[in-house]
């Protein structure tokens, strides 16, 4: 009786229902893996009475790819365009979490100008997932409008990482020891447009949904997490931040250029869904920030290092993360001294972050499940992996 | 011919009439009873009434379309017919051919039932619509209830088609639906009784003629907000769309339904919209009274105008929480309600 629902959707065959469900008044309610407030195929399995959540199971698997297996089968370099698979809306996190590792294996210093690109790339892609996140939230909210307005602005973004990459969503820009390709000639002067029109639509957004009072009365005071359990469940990034946690990787434990950049670290006060919300808009502004100033710090050099074809780097074992937009993406690599790791171990923040669900839900009402879901910014295939 | 045409726009309701009374000596002269006459002069009515039904449904669901794209940067429907006029004919075609789905575990004849249910419920409110001056099929001496009663039947409708659907989604749908239109109907009808208070009549006809060339409007200021918010409840739009929240219910009560059934519920649905507009334009906006525009257009021209408002409410906010829809309206809107009607009670008595 592990999993007493079956799997029809939206319906649990009577039988096997009431023997799960305690009273009569209780019933089991199947939501996803295709229901639209999942964001992907991700079931959670609600034990309801009422309209209210008694209890909440997650069902995790429906895109499970067995990545971490596949790593082993491959070199270091072929690995890292599946990194981009994880999590289709931060690639570049997720390269140069898996990049970093390697480069530390080796040993390997990477010139100034690559760290400024790395840094640039992924503050882009930083703003990109928090849009995305702020767009399909608002469709889960019943605001269909800054979904369309989101999508302008990603559209500029992905502009300016596919002309430099090449693609839109899994970019596989990063290589060991630097990027394929240089920044192109068109970069900065599309960057500058942005930025110069960006902090308005962030604005703007602002106030379209997340202060708007309809918003506020169903995400302020739901959903809350303490600081103490948001630790205990290792969470992280904005969901964690906004339990009053101001911990953020960029600033706790620098790496690249982080530590030379001027930049704030929003955090909120009562760990409720509208402070996620809110740290992700402020998180937009500061990463505008950080953009501005790599901008006019760019420095002038190699967009990689020659590094050997094919890399073996020396028997060990290596942990690098990096600040995603959905929190720490780590990339735990064990090297045997062949072309292929013996192990990659991937710690992810959507699966953390899911994990706090069922404790955020009990005692809430169904409508806040899409509430709370959607303010985790569950990323499903980083999930499963 | 002139004055045919200028009855035809400004006195409609006389031509009519002069029409009936013509069709009743044609049918006096060939023996029928009166009643035969009448019976086949109302049937005119329907047919009038179904067609402005479609034609309007056409044109309404084009135009929110339209409108939501303009105000999210998109451009909407633009291939099928001018301006994609045409997009809605396609997608009913559409709808026709498609098979016609019943779950095996629904309850057959409530489940098929259902969407007729709503969209004769919709469809029996054009009965007490003036359109225009004595252009109102039965301008009813108790005109406003018939509208208050006619408008909480759909919620049967609703009802038995989310609890036929056999499917979790859709009973909440209907529920939540059934809870909504009751909470929002009381303060609908408070606001409602304010107004036949100073008209000092429940006729339609009365209440457009009674008001000033304002409207009530000015007069009942919060009475008009309050059934701004109450109709659109009413009709289940954002941000009062919990019955067929998507994003929770999947589709709420409609998601079994496919196909005509489907469509039927839309339908029912746009119309509805129509009659929200139609019927605040009816009490407060002074309905078909106008200058210089013939009757039916100025009474068109604003009832389109409050429906671009409910759309733009609809595309701009987020979604109410169910709790918060009941709290809203309990605990805001009646006390509200209650006090306009106090308020309106006192000054009509002292002035």
């Amino acid at each position: 009786m592990s999993d007493p629902t079956t799997p029809t959707g939206g319906r649990a065959s009577p039988a096997t229902a009431q023997a799960s469900a305690g009273t009569s008044d209780e019933f089991l309610l199947n939501v996803g893996p295709q229901h639209p407030a999942t964001h992907g195929v991700l079931r959670v399995v609600v034990t309801m009475d009422g309209e209210v959540v008694k209890d909440l199971q997650p069902h995790l698997g429906y895109v499970h790819r067995g990545l971490e297996k596949l790593f082993e089968n491959r070199t270091y370099e072929q690995i890292i365009p599946f990194t981009d698979r994880t999590d289709y809306l931060s690639a570049i996190a997720n390269n140069w979490a898996y990049v970093m590792a390697v480069e530390k294996l080796l040993g390997m210093e990477v010139p100034k100008k690559v760290e400024y690109i790395r840094v640039l790339m992924a503050e882009l892609n930083r703003i990109n997932s928090h849009l995305l996140w702020l767009a399909a939230y608002g469709l889960d909210m019943g605001a269909f409008t800054p979904f369309l307005y989101a999508f302008r602005d990603r559209e500029e973004i992905n502009t300016m990482i596919e002309e430099a990459s090449g693609g839109r969503l899994t970019t596989n820009y990063f290589r060991i020891g630097g990027f394929i390709h240089d920044l192109p000639p068109a970069f900065f002067p599309r960057l500058k447009k942005f930025l110069g029109r960006f902090g308005r639509a962030v604005d703007e957004l602002d106030t379209l949904l997340v202060e708007n009072a309809i918003f506020v009365a169903r995400t302020r005071g739901v959903g809350i997490i303490s600081r103490e359990r948001a630790i205990s469940y290792g969470m992280s990034g904005p969901c964690l931040r906004a339990s009053d946690a101001p911990l953020d990787l960029r600033r706790e434990a620098p790496y690249s250029i982080y530590g030379s950049l001027e930049f704030e670290i929003p955090a909120g006060r009562n760990g409720d869904t509208w402070d996620r919300s809110w740290v992700r808009i402020e998180e937009m502004r500061q990463s505008l920030r950080i953009l501005r100033q790599a901008m006019d710090g760019f420095p002038e050099g190699e967009h990689r290092v020659r590094a050997p074809r094919n890399i073996e780097p020396p028997a060990g074992e290596v942990y690098s993360a990096v600040e995603g937009p959905r929190g720490e993406v780590g990339f735990y690599v064990v090297s045997d001294g062949t072309r292929k790791p013996y192990r990659v171990k991937m710690r992810k923040p959507s699966f953390s972050n899911f994990s706090a669900l069922p404790e955020i839900m009990r005692g809430l009402k169904i409508a806040d499940l899409v509430a709370v879901m959607g303010s985790l910014d569950l990323v499903v295939p980083e999930i499963d992996r | 011919m002139e004055t045919f045409l200028y009855k035809l726009f400004y006195d409609t309701g006389a031509l009519i009439d002069g029409w009936h009374a013509a069709a009743n000596a044609a049918g006096a002269a060939r023996g029928w009873p009166p009643l035969v006459v009448d019976i086949l002069f109302q049937l005119g009515w329907a047919v009038a009434a179904a067609l402005f039904l479609a034609l309007n449904a056409l044109f309404i669901i084009w135009f929110e379309r339209k409108v939501a794209a303009k105000m999210q940067l998109r451009r909407g429907p633009n291939r099928v017919g001018p301006f994609g006029l045409l997009q809605t004919l396609a997608d009913t075609g559409k709808l026709l051919i498609k098979e016609d789905i019943i779950p095996t575990a629904a309850d057959r004849p409530v489940f098929r039932a259902a969407p007729f249910v709503v969209l004769a419920a919709t469809v029996l409110l054009f009965v007490v619509l003036p359109f225009g001056k004595g252009l109102i099929p039965a301008d009813l001496n108790i005109g406003v209830v018939y509208f208050l009663a006619i408008s909480g039947i759909s919620v049967i409708g609703i009802l038995s088609g989310g609890w036929a659907s056999n499917n979790k989604y859709s009973l909440m749908g209907g529920m939540r639906s059934a809870a909504q239109i009751v909470s929002y109907e009381v303060p609908g009808v408070l606001v409602v009784l304010s107004v036949a208070m100073l008209a000092g009549s429940l006729k339609m006809g009365d209440i457009v003629r009674a008001q000033p060339s304002y409207g009530y409007a000015l007069l009942q200021p919060v009475g008009f907000i309050l059934f701004l918010i109450a109709s659109n409840a009413e009709i289940n739009r954002g941000p009062f769309d919990l019955p067929e929240a998507d994003s929770e219910l999947v589709s709420g009560f409609v998601t079994e339904y496919s196909a005509m059934r489907f469509a039927f519920f839309f339908l029912a649905e746009y119309t509805n919209l129509f009659l929200a507009g139609a019927f605040a334009t009816t009490l407060f906006l002074g309905g078909w009274r106008g200058p210089l525009l013939p009757p039916v257009v100025w009474f068109l021209l604003k009832s389109y105008i409050v429906v671009f408002v409910l759309i733009w409410i609809r595309w701009t906010f987020p979604r109410l929480r169910v709790d918060h829809l009941m709290e809203f309206s309990w605990k805001v809107l009646l006390p509200l309600a209650l006090l306009n009607l106090l308020v309106t009670a006192v000054l009509v008595k002292v002035l």
